[in-house]
């Protein structure tokens, strides 16, 4: 029994990595101020780049690297067209987030000559650090550790360094932000970027985890990880702890469908979004407090001059 | 620089740079561009059925291109038309498939309709409570829903599905909707229909209810300026949420172009992202009735032309292209409106006030 729920435990963690990292971009980049719906974008693009950079170098952590970069780059572009050409955020994002679709779709045929999925590419091999059972192996392998140094990482940023404070002032009142010397689309460019960075490695662990890209395979998860990111109510470990319910649940489905399952699958996958609608519309909380989702206050909006 | 004009200057600016962008990784799969896209025009406009087909494409993204527009003049971002045109088109299909075979089609056609329209509000409303009573962004709010939509189809089908099949029963033969082939026999074997007529009618109808009615006064006054129009005693909760179960319904009536004018049933996936597109169309065209008609055609070209183009080029790079299309339009719209960064007025509405104000 108790090997049962290590199992668990440990598909759980593993599950979770992809979420959590474009939760974490989904945090950095809005708390910056800045809509960020092209998570799910962010993910595909850093798969498929993952896939041609370890088929390239012949190495996962080279496809890893390529995957964080063109996350990067895909978000920097999001960055400019939203700041500098000021855009609308949202109908930019849905059409990242079909641009991500389309172009990995259309490289995926000229470069592999196939509509679904490119061929094998390395595994991440790493000898195990700690010899144990399958928990000690998950939370041991090397994209887990990182992703947990990751989302330190990006909570100490964001709470306790001089960057994360002027991120949190541009995402609050970059008027106010200005008149000390704060150059809040600058720092925006830096908070999308890094966001895309984040995301792009999530793509990319799905990609080397399954050892292949498929067409389409981020399937939502940039979208669970935008539900997670408003569960958690923008702060960064919140958000990563709505990922591993939600990762949880993923997880307690894919167990229990051998036994008929607890939950037909279709309500499991409902499940986060409805979670986070219900925190969207305040449930659980007086009605005086709905307004309040601890948004940050300048989300979406243009700058002013 | 008038409106009208600003508008062809946008629309021309994206083409151009979509066409760039897409040339560039045309040459990367060893092809010509220029070969590509006269295939993608001789596909579409060249013969009598291509144009059929283009009528075709478009007829939905009218639907959603309109149900975007409407919601914008309210001020609210409908990203939900997606889950609506699900509902709608599931509703209908229902509906149709309930009916007794004796129906007349005056009778069984706009009950059909009617129930696509209902289902679509009843999807719509709930984002515009969410929003009115909870102030739940509306764009987080209709993302979620669609995911939910899609879910809830999925276990919904188990249902009602066909056995072995992902759709429905078939509906009464009295429900369908003529194809156009009928009245152009030029037309024949594209599966344009009359669900095409119909959304021309319904954007002038809706254009008429904006500008022309006291409920279209309201959408305006609440979209334009919210805390004056609540000042002035408008309830702006209410109107949103009319607003959004409008949007809803008329993304709803869409489902009809494939339920009841093509294949007769509900058919899990069939939207293929016309919600998404719909944002596009209502960006290009706003609520006018020329240009969101001819956005609408623009996007049902570029649908039927990545099959034409198929053969010789991964069909892909049409879906490139209209990305590439949408980020420059609303760039350039966004630079011709306000001017080079810098020089804007200070935002004062929340997501979404870029977005093509018409």
């Amino acid at each position: 029994m108790s090997l049962l729920v290590l199992g668990f435990l440990a598909a759980v963690i593993r599950i979770s990595v992809p979420y959590a990292l474009a939760a974490l971009a989904g945090t950095v980049s809005e708390k910056s101020g800045v809509v960020q719906i092209a998570l799910e974008g962010l993910l595909l693009t850093g798969a498929f780049a993952a896939t041609v950079g370890a088929d390239v170098s012949g190495s996962a952590l080279g496809g890893i690297l390529c995957g964080a970069l063109a996350g990067a780059a895909l978000a920097a572009v999001y960055a400019v067209v939203v700041l500098w050409l000021a855009a609308d955020q949202i109908v930019t994002g849905v059409a990242i987030n079909l641009l991500a679709d389309g172009l990995t779709r259309y490289l995926l045929k000229v470069r592999y000559d196939s509509a679904s999925n490119s061929p094998r590419v390395d595994a991440l091999s790493v000898p195990p650090l700690v010899h144990g059972g399958a928990l000690i192996q998950a939370i041991t392998h090397p994209a887990v550790l990182g992703t947990v140094l990751i989302c330190l990482l990006v909570a100490f940023l964001l709470k306790r360094t001089v960057f994360g404070l002027r991120l949190r002032a541009v995402g609050e009142h970059p008027a106010a932000a200005r008149t000390l010397g704060v150059d809040p689309r600058r720092v925006r460019l830096l908070a999308l970027t890094l966001g895309g960075l984040l995301a792009g490695a999530g793509g990319a662990y799905l990609a080397i985890e399954q050892r292949q890209f498929v067409a389409g395979m981020s399937s939502g998860r940039g979208y669970i990880a935008l539900a997670a990111m408003i569960f958690g109510r923008w702060r960064a470990l919140p958000a990563v702890a709505a990922c591993l319910l939600f990762g949880a649940a993923e997880s307690l489905q894919i167990r229990l469908q051998t036994q008929g399952g607890l939950l037909p699958e279709w309500a499991v996958q409902m499940l986060p979004y409805l979670l986070t609608l219900l925190v969207l519309g305040g449930i659980g909380r007086g009605r005086a407090s709905a307004r309040r989702h601890e948004a940050p206050s300048a989300l979406g909006r243009p700058l002013p001059p | 620089m008038n409106e009208r004009a600003r508008r062809w200057l946008v629309v021309g600016i994206a083409l151009l740079a979509a066409m760039l962008v897409t040339s560039a990784l045309i040459r990367v799969a060893g092809r010509a561009p220029a070969q590509i896209f006269r295939l993608l025009l001789v596909g579409t406009w060249g013969n009598p059925y291509g144009i059929g087909q283009v009528l075709f494409k478009a007829t939905p993204l009218l639907f959603t291109g309109l149900s975007v527009a409407l919601a914008q003049r309210a001020g609210l971002f409908n990203v939900g038309a997606e889950g609506q045109i699900t509902v709608g088109a599931f509703c209908a299909a229902m509906c149709g498939a309930a009916l007794p075979t004796g129906t007349p089609a005056l009778l069984a056609v706009p009950m059909c309709l009617v129930a696509a329209a209902c289902g679509g509000a009843l999807i719509g409303v709930v984002p515009g409570w969410l929003k009115a009573r909870r102030g739940a962004h509306e764009v987080i709010s209709t993302i979620m829903i669609n995911f939910m939509v899609r879910a809830a189809m999925v276990g919904l089908g188990t249902l009602v599905f066909e056995r072995e099949t992902v759709h429905t029963r078939a509906v009464i033969p009295a429900a369908l909707l003529a194809r156009l082939s009928r009245y152009f026999p030029a037309l024949h074997g594209s599966a344009a229909n009359l669900a095409f007529p119909l959304a021309l009618l319904l954007v002038v109808a809706v254009v008429w209810l904006v500008s022309r009615t006291r409920l279209g006064f309201h959408l305006r006054a609440v979209g334009a300026q919210p805390r004056v129009a609540s000042a002035v005693g408008l309830d702006v909760g209410r109107t949103t949420i009319v607003a959004f179960a409008l949007a809803g319904a008329i993304a709803g009536l869409g489902g009809a172009n494939f339920v009841l004018g093509y294949k007769g049933y509900y058919e899990d996936g069939f939207s293929g992202g016309v919600g998404f597109v719909g944002i596009a169309v209502a960006v290009l065209g706003g609520l006018r009735p020329l240009p969101l008609t001819l956005a609408a055609l623009l996007f049902g070209t570029l649908a039927q032309g990545a099959l034409a183009v198929n053969a010789i080029c991964p069909k892909e790079i049409i879906d490139v292209l209209q990305a590439v299309l949408i980020i420059a339009a609303a760039s350039a719209s966004a630079v011709l409106a306000r001017g080079p960064v810098g020089s804007r007025p200070l935002g004062t509405r929340p997501i979404g006030s870029a977005a093509g104000q018409p």
